[in-house]
């Protein structure tokens, strides 16, 4: 074969491949945009009314029953922070296991100014920090907005747990992997709420599809003043709160 | 190959010079192009072709990793289903401060009961523990949340003795006697007794009503009142028992409630 012809061959191929690839490209997203339109895609968020919190921590227990969290007081997908504000600006946080323990004032409850409990858990950042770190691409975020752990991909480097600005995350002893909240997504994806939702008393979360207007978040950010946690970091959080105090960091 | 001629061989291209032209570029920019297009040309195929498809969809991530956290099982069932056989408890709780509450908060997490009924049994919590979880008083709760003291709220006894977890109100003192004594039903409304009709150690006669003073209900008169429950010879399984005839350091000296508060009695 000539040199000229091998070159109009390969030339006239790539042309080919080229053109081919782009129509299947083409044709993939617009199959992926149809069954966007058709099927609406959710984006699940959390609210947390802070005012109706009553410290109990029995969302902290059912969200290790749910998710095989380990029983040991140090690894939790939730916890509950109880704050006490002191009349001298002091600023005393406490976490007893997680705020299942048994809880206990020290201080003289007259030193007190005011009190309260936060819950808290993974805020599904739209822009997860975490998942912008992972050196395998193990955090991903699905596309209803739940940033996930791949457990056969994450090699226990702990950097997301490094990179989280809430604390969020915990290094599962046992199978080492950088553990967090999934927002039960076995259970919302079949149609049910998450653990922590489902077993607090008070109803102090509120679960829903930020994309729907029926959804009982959706009423909750419409009726209450809503704020969420570090606002400044940009991670654009997705867990919502309410009566959110200044000093809640 | 078609016959065009094309003379604009501008470039006074030797190689090409008597066949015809492709186009006006120097021959080392066409190699350079066509390397460059048979790269472009793998890397798309690789990305089409080579890599498996659950590391395409959706960005970086594997979608097998989304069907094992959806493999996982779920522990509790939500308390819905729970009405199709327990309705009456249901029903009683959707009316009253329960309402909020799901049926696994205090029965903990139960799907496999709803799964197979006879083989897994949740708790049935009958102890002071698990209702103080969440009402002892604790300065951080929301001001209004009903709280109590343990120690002091009649202490030892099971709070489903007095409260109906599925309906909880506060046992009631009748309001014909309560207009008057708030005093001693509040008292009255922690301790042990809280469960007695005020009748029951106070006969009152109906014209206490009208001439409150002049006209005074009665008290117990004699030890063997209180002993008919704590009397070492009674059947009443949880009042605590004394001898009541040699109680106390000068015999039968005493009446019980002249040392004993009956409205709010000690417990030891």
């Amino acid at each position: 074969m000539k040199r000229i012809n091998f070159i109009k061959l390969l030339s006239k191929s790539a042309i080919v491949i080229a053109t081919g690839n782009l129509f299947g490209t083409v044709l993939h997203a617009a199959t992926k945009s149809v069954s966007v339109t058709i099927s609406h895609v959710k984006r699940y968020a959390l609210g947390i009314q802070i005012e109706k919190c009553i410290g109990c921590g029995n969302c902290v227990l059912a969200c290790k029953t749910e998710n095989d969290v380990p029983k040991e007081p140090f690894y939790f997908r939730t916890w509950v922070e109880r704050y006490l504000i002191k009349k001298n600006d002091d600023v005393v946080v406490q976490s007893i296991e997680g705020g299942a323990g048994k809880l206990s004032t020290e201080m003289e409850e007259k030193d007190i100014l005011r009190s309260f409990f936060v819950p808290k858990l993974c805020n599904h950042c739209e822009k997860p920090p975490c998942a912008q770190v992972c050196p395998v691409g193990a955090t991903f975020k699905t596309e209803e907005g739940i940033v996930l752990v791949d457990e056969k991909r994450c090699i226990g480097c702990s950097y997301c747990i490094q990179a989280c600005p809430y604390g969020a995350r915990y290094m599962h002893p046992e199978k080492h992997i950088a553990d967090k909240c999934t927002l039960c997504f076995h259970r919302i994806k079949s149609g049910g709420i998450p653990a922590c939702v489902e077993i607090c008393p008070t109803q102090a979360r509120v679960f829903g599809d930020l994309e729907s207007k029926a959804s009982p978040l959706i009423r909750l950010k419409r009726m209450k003043k809503i704020h969420v946690l570090k606002p400044e970091l940009n991670t654009e959080p997705k867990v919502f709160y309410t009566d959110l105090d200044g000093e809640v960091k | 190959m078609g016959k065009i001629k094309l003379n604009i061989n501008i470039f006074q291209n030797k190689g090409f010079k008597d066949g015809y032209v492709m186009n006006k570029f120097p021959d080392q920019i066409i190699r350079i192009a066509i390397v460059f297009a048979v790269l472009i040309g793998i890397v798309i195929a690789i990305k089409l072709f080579a890599i498996p498809p659950e590391l395409q969809e959706q960005g970086i991530f594997r979608t097998s990793a989304i069907e094992r956290e959806l493999d996982h099982p779920s522990q509790f069932a939500g308390s819905e289903i729970c009405s199709d056989c327990h309705d009456e408890e249901y029903d009683l709780k959707l009316n009253g401060y329960h309402s909020t509450l799901s049926c696994e908060v205090c029965h903990g997490a139960a799907l496999a009961h709803t799964e197979e009924p006879d083989e897994f049994t949740p708790d049935i919590p009958n102890k002071r523990r698990l209702c103080a979880i969440c009402h002892t008083y604790n300065l951080s709760r929301p001001t209004g949340f009903p709280q109590i003291n343990p120690y002091a709220h009649n202490p030892l006894e099971p709070c489903i003795t007095c409260h109906n977890p599925h309906d909880p109100v506060p046992p009631e003192s009748p309001r014909e006697c309560v207009a008057c004594h708030a005093n001693i039903a509040r008292t009255l409304s922690v301790s042990p007794h809280v469960k007695l009709e005020c009748t029951t150690c106070h006969a009152t006669p109906d014209e206490h009503k009208v001439h409150p003073r002049s006209v005074r209900p009665g008290k117990p008169e004699n030890r063997a009142f209180c002993g008919k429950c704590h009397d070492r010879g009674s059947d009443r399984k949880d009042a605590p028992k004394i001898d009541v005839s040699s109680h106390g350091q000068n015999g039968e000296k005493y009446l019980c409630w002249q040392c004993h508060y009956p409205h709010l009695p000690e417990i030891d």
